[in-house]
């Protein structure tokens, strides 16, 4: 089917962002054209002001770069601004002349800042704030000129002149109105940020009109002169009175418009076939100059271009920030409240704190806060859900943290927010979206969320919150499944509360447990069913029976799975040690199985991956060497240095101590895995200090640390204690890790444990009671005793079916 | 003339080959398929291939009628392939049926 043609007029943040959601719908459906009267790829507006600043720089605030173009077929119009658009011939017509027809128009014009009408206003040296250019222009006259003067104390005339302050020169702010931001701010918070700005070294002059910008006598601003006949010099002016809709274009081909292009909730204009967005757009009367509201259009746009004639635009509430560093202000909806409403107010001005919450019949209706703005998002979500907020009256003012057990403890807002909360406002971006991007799609920067989630990439401000969420999601599955919390959604139980019914009431199956506590699911779920499974081997060791299929497919095929449905197999090698016999079967292997690659791993040894899931028993057979679990949440790697047998500074056989740690705690399950390390002397060469267990040797002993990791959030381990022999050694780190496996919560590291009971806590159980230090010392070589090695047992015939395939003649 | 043929019931393997709430794979050069018991002895099969990254689903943990797959945790409706929310994709379905212990299939 030959493609529709899409031609685009306006190349800015709402015209792109319609583009880019209608690639992902219907990424075939057009050969699209896009105009562009600036001579830029789409950039972000909105971060204009961090660029004035000198904050970041141009190159950052690129959203889309020219190779996006290229790369999705985009045919692009730079520098052209598109005079006419011929609806009978349905083309458009630029000013060079060029034309480009058209089945479907999308105008995305924004809007032009407004210009009051006074004389002098044409002079050299008066500028508005809407692009790249005005930004330029301020930071170039800043480099020359002294005195500014910035018409309008809202928040682009603010942003202007905090800019221009910060680039160095004297700055006046000229406000009609009598506080700043009325419109954004109740008196006493826009009297709060004008003394905060004033303190950064800016003037204001509130109440004030401008009759005239008065002439050098050489065409250049010099002065700005009020109507009440005072004077201000000024060598650059910068006018942010307020935009009005850029419509010209859509009027003159005499399409509908008032006060903007007049669509309806498709985005329609009066033209079936042609659509607008953003700034440029009257929607039921309203237009909109904030981009949260514009993404949601682009969005419903898109759809309907998309041909899928779903979604509606009704509007939109906002909320504002201003982004000038250091300020922190929000507010949202009727924050001046009136008649039949009631206020709830917070003043410390001391402290620079305001807050203001304005309630209606029960229902939150406005928030204007000022100098701590951490529960804006919250306020904004009652707001727009419009709930009742009776239960939560006596606490609302004090933040969302305040109410129930909404935080587990110590943790940052990110992990006590709901999937529903939104983060990113400026593209309605709720946390549960950013979370599955960052666990489908494997995401580990800010970077990266930005790119597939759009959250932070507008104006930032949400780019801390959506680190903690980074952290708290790729971090430890500490976070993740917050422990105070029920395991799953198949039961209201707690980790603490299985763990104490198991061993209270002797539980030593799965059906045991999920009968007792009464679980909802007849056999739980791939969250819970692992968990228990741990919780009962670890509680009834040589009781309880081990069950396959309770176990994720890596510790159920002792390989870990990869992207491709291949495993990986990674040999015991203790201490990093080996020899010229093993190297050569590994190498055999190898060739025999066609092994696609082999590795040496970061923990000391060598992986083979790529290999088939019916290779696997093979394999391992070829190899003759035991299974080194590095697929399980179990005993990993006791890495190593050469210690005192080789090197010029070791003081131990720390080489010798790994071996010994790793045979002792061979084929070990655990809450979560856990590594070791041993180290001859403290240049700790096996980089002892990010393990579950760092031993360290020095003259006259052994140091231990304990609760290292190295993995998403390095932590450094702590120091337990120190002792003097080998047996020493074993002894108390085996008892630590004991103490760890009867009571940490399933998929806890041993930092999380630690984080939860306390490092006292640890140094009384395994370092002061001597007589418990080698009871759990014991009950750990108990439960180890005579476990055998997985790969032998699967050798010798274990669950033989897993891993033979059923071939079907048909 | 193009009449639909009747495809023929394959036997597959008896029903206590698949492990109770696991899995069996059956290779296919048109793409291997995935045979999974539930808790109550009712056997599935859907083409080993989640519809998110195509993961091998036969990998995953069976709980209730829903395999979890083991790449990325979406979870496939084993009655209708589907996704569940807010997972959106389908892994297509095979029937089966188990006579006198023995599971049968139509490819
Ligand atoms: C093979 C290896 C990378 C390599 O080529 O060197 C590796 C590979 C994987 N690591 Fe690792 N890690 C490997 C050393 C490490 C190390 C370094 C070390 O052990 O000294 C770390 C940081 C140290 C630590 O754990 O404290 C490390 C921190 C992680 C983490 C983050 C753990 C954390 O608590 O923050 C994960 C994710 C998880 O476990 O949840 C992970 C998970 C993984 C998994 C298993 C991801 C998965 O679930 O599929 C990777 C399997 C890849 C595959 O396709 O087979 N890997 N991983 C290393 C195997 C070492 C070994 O011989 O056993
Ligand atoms: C300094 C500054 C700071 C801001 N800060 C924030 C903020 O913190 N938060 C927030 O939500 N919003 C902020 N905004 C507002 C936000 O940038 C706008 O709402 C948004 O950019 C509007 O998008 P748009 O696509 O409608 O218009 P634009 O992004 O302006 O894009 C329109 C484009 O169309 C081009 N064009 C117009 N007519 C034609 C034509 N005939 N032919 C070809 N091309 C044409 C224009 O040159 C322009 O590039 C800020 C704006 C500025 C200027
Ligand atoms: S091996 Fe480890 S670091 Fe490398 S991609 Fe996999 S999980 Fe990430
Ligand atoms: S491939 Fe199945 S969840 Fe990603």
């Amino acid at each position: 089917m030959k493609k529709l043609k899409l031609v685009v007029v306006g190349n800015g943040m709402a015209g792109i962002r319609t583009v880019e959601e209608l690639l992902t719908l219907a990424p075939d459906l057009y050969e699209i054209t896009v105009f562009g009267a600036e001579p830029h790829p789409n950039y972000n507006r909105i971060l204009l002001s961090p660029v004035l600043a000198g904050e970041q720089a141009f190159d950052d605030i690129i959203l889309n770069p020219l190779s996006w173009y290229a790369e999705n077929g985009i045919k692009l119009h730079l520098g052209k601004t598109v005079t006419q658009i011929d609806r009978v011939r349905r083309v458009v017509v630029a000013d060079d002349g060029i034309e480009e027809p058209y089945d479907r128009l999308l105008l995305a014009t924004g809007s032009t800042p407004f210009i009051l009408p006074i004389p002098g206003k044409d002079l050299a040296g008066v500028i508005s704030y809407r692009d790249i250019y005005d930004t330029e222009a301020m930071i170039a006259a800043a480099k020359t000129k002294k005195s500014a003067v910035v018409i309008g104390g809202g928040l682009l005339g603010l942003e202007a002149a905090n800019g221009l302050k910060l680039r160095g020169m004297d700055v006046t702010v000229v406000h009609l109105g009598d506080w700043l931001l009325e419109r954004q701010l109740d008196e006493t918070a826009g009297r709060l940020l004008q003394k905060s700005l004033e303190e950064r070294g800016l003037a204001f002059l509130l109440g004030k009109q401008t009759a005239e910008l008065v002439d050098d006598g050489a065409g250049s601003v010099a002065a700005v002169r009020f109507r009440d006949g005072g004077e201000a010099p000024a060598d650059l002016v910068v006018m942010a009175v307020g935009i009005r809709p850029n419509a010209t274009l859509a009027e003159s081909a005499g399409l509908y418009c008032n006060r903007g292009i007049v669509v309806s909730d498709a985005l329609q204009t009066f033209d079936p076939r042609i659509y607008a967005v953003g700034e440029c757009v009257s929607h039921r009367g309203v237009a909109y100059g904030l981009v949260a509201p514009l993404f949601e259009q682009a969005k419903v746009c898109a759809n309907h271009l998309a041909q899928l004639g779903i979604g509606q635009y009704k509007g939109s509430v906002l909320s504002t920030k201003l982004k000038v560093t250091g300020i922190d202000l929000f507010s949202a909806g009727d924050f001046i409240g009136g008649d039949g409403t009631e206020d709830i107010v917070l003043s410390d001005p001391a402290g620079g704190v305001y807050k203001k919450l304005v309630i209606k019949d029960d229902k939150l209706v406005g928030a204007c806060l000022y100098g701590d703005t951490a529960d804006g998002a919250w306020y904004f979500k009652l707001l727009r859900e419009g709930r009742t907020i009776s239960d939560l009256r006596d606490t609302l003012m004090f933040g969302e943290s305040a109410i129930g057990d909404a935080g587990v403890q110590g943790q940052s807002r990110a992990a006590s927010m709901q999937d529903s909360d939104e983060v990113c406002g400026c593209n309605g971006v709720c946390k549960g979206t950013i979370v599955k991007a960052i666990k489908d799609k494997g995401l580990f920067t800010v970077d990266d969320v930005k790119k597939h989630t759009k959250a932070a990439s507008s104006c930032g401000s949400c780019t801390g919150l959506v680190e903690q969420i980074l952290m708290s999601t790729v971090g430890s599955s500490f976070q993740e499944t917050p422990k105070t919390k029920a395991v799953c959604g198949c039961t209201d139980r707690t980790h603490a509360e299985v763990r104490k019914a198991i061993r209270e009431h002797h539980l030593l199956d799965h059906k045991a447990v999920y009968d007792f506590l009464e679980w909802r699911t007849p056999n739980g779920c791939a969250t819970c069913r692992p968990a228990v499974n741990y919780y009962l081997l670890s509680t009834w060791p040589h009781e309880a029976v081990d069950d396959p299929q309770s176990r994720f497919v890596n510790e159920r095929v002792h390989a870990n799975i990869q992207k491709d449905g291949t495993f990986s197999v990674i040999p015991q090698m203790k201490g990093g040690v080996t020899n010229s016999t093993e190297l050569r079967r590994i190498a055999d292997v190898a060739d025999k199985y066609h092994v696609p690659m082999v590795k040496v791993t970061g923990g000391q040894r060598i992986d083979l991956l790529g290999v088939k899931k019916e290779d696997l028993v093979d394999v391992w057979k070829d190899l003759g060497m035991q299974s080194g679990h590095a697929y399980g949440k179990s005993i990993r790697t006791v890495k190593t240095c050469v210690g005192s047998e080789f090197c010029r500074f070791g003081t131990q056989n720390s080489t010798q101590m790994g071996i010994d740690l790793e045979t002792m705690l061979a084929n070990m399950w655990s809450p979560h895995k856990v590594k070791l390390a041993v180290s001859g002397c403290p240049r700790n060469c096996a980089e002892a200090g990010i393990k579950d267990v760092g031993v360290i040797a020095v003259d006259s002993g052994w140091e231990l640390y304990v609760g290292g990791n190295g993995g998403i959030k390095t932590e450094v381990a702590q120091f337990l204690c120190k002792v003097k022999t080998a047996d020493e050694v074993k002894e108390y780190s085996g008892a630590f890790l004991q103490l760890y496996r009867e009571e940490a919560y399933y998929l806890d590291r041993t930092v999380h444990y630690i984080a939860r009971v306390g490092l006292d806590y640890i140094k009384a159980r395994v370092v002061d009671d001597t007589a418990n230090r080698q009871a759990l010392y014991e009950r750990l070589l108990y439960s180890l005793e005579g476990l055998p090695d997985p790969w032998a047992a699967r050798i010798a015939g274990a669950q033989k079916n897993e891993f033979i395939p059923i071939k079907v003649l048909a | 003339m193009n009449m639909p043929t009747e495809k023929p019931w394959l036997r597959v393997c008896a029903v206590d080959d698949i492990p109770l709430l696991g899995s069996r794979v059956i290779t296919r050069d048109a793409g291997n398929i995935a045979v999974f018991r539930t808790a109550a002895d009712t056997v599935f099969a859907l083409l080993d291939r989640c519809p998110h990254k195509a993961g091998p689903l036969s990998q995953g943990i069976v709980h209730g009628e829903t395999v979890t797959c083991p790449l990325h945790s979406w979870n496939i409706d084993l009655t209708s392939g589907e996704a569940k929310a807010p997972d959106v994709g389908c892994a297509r379905r095979f029937p089966v049926k188990v006579e006198n212990g023995e599971v049968f299939l139509v490819l």
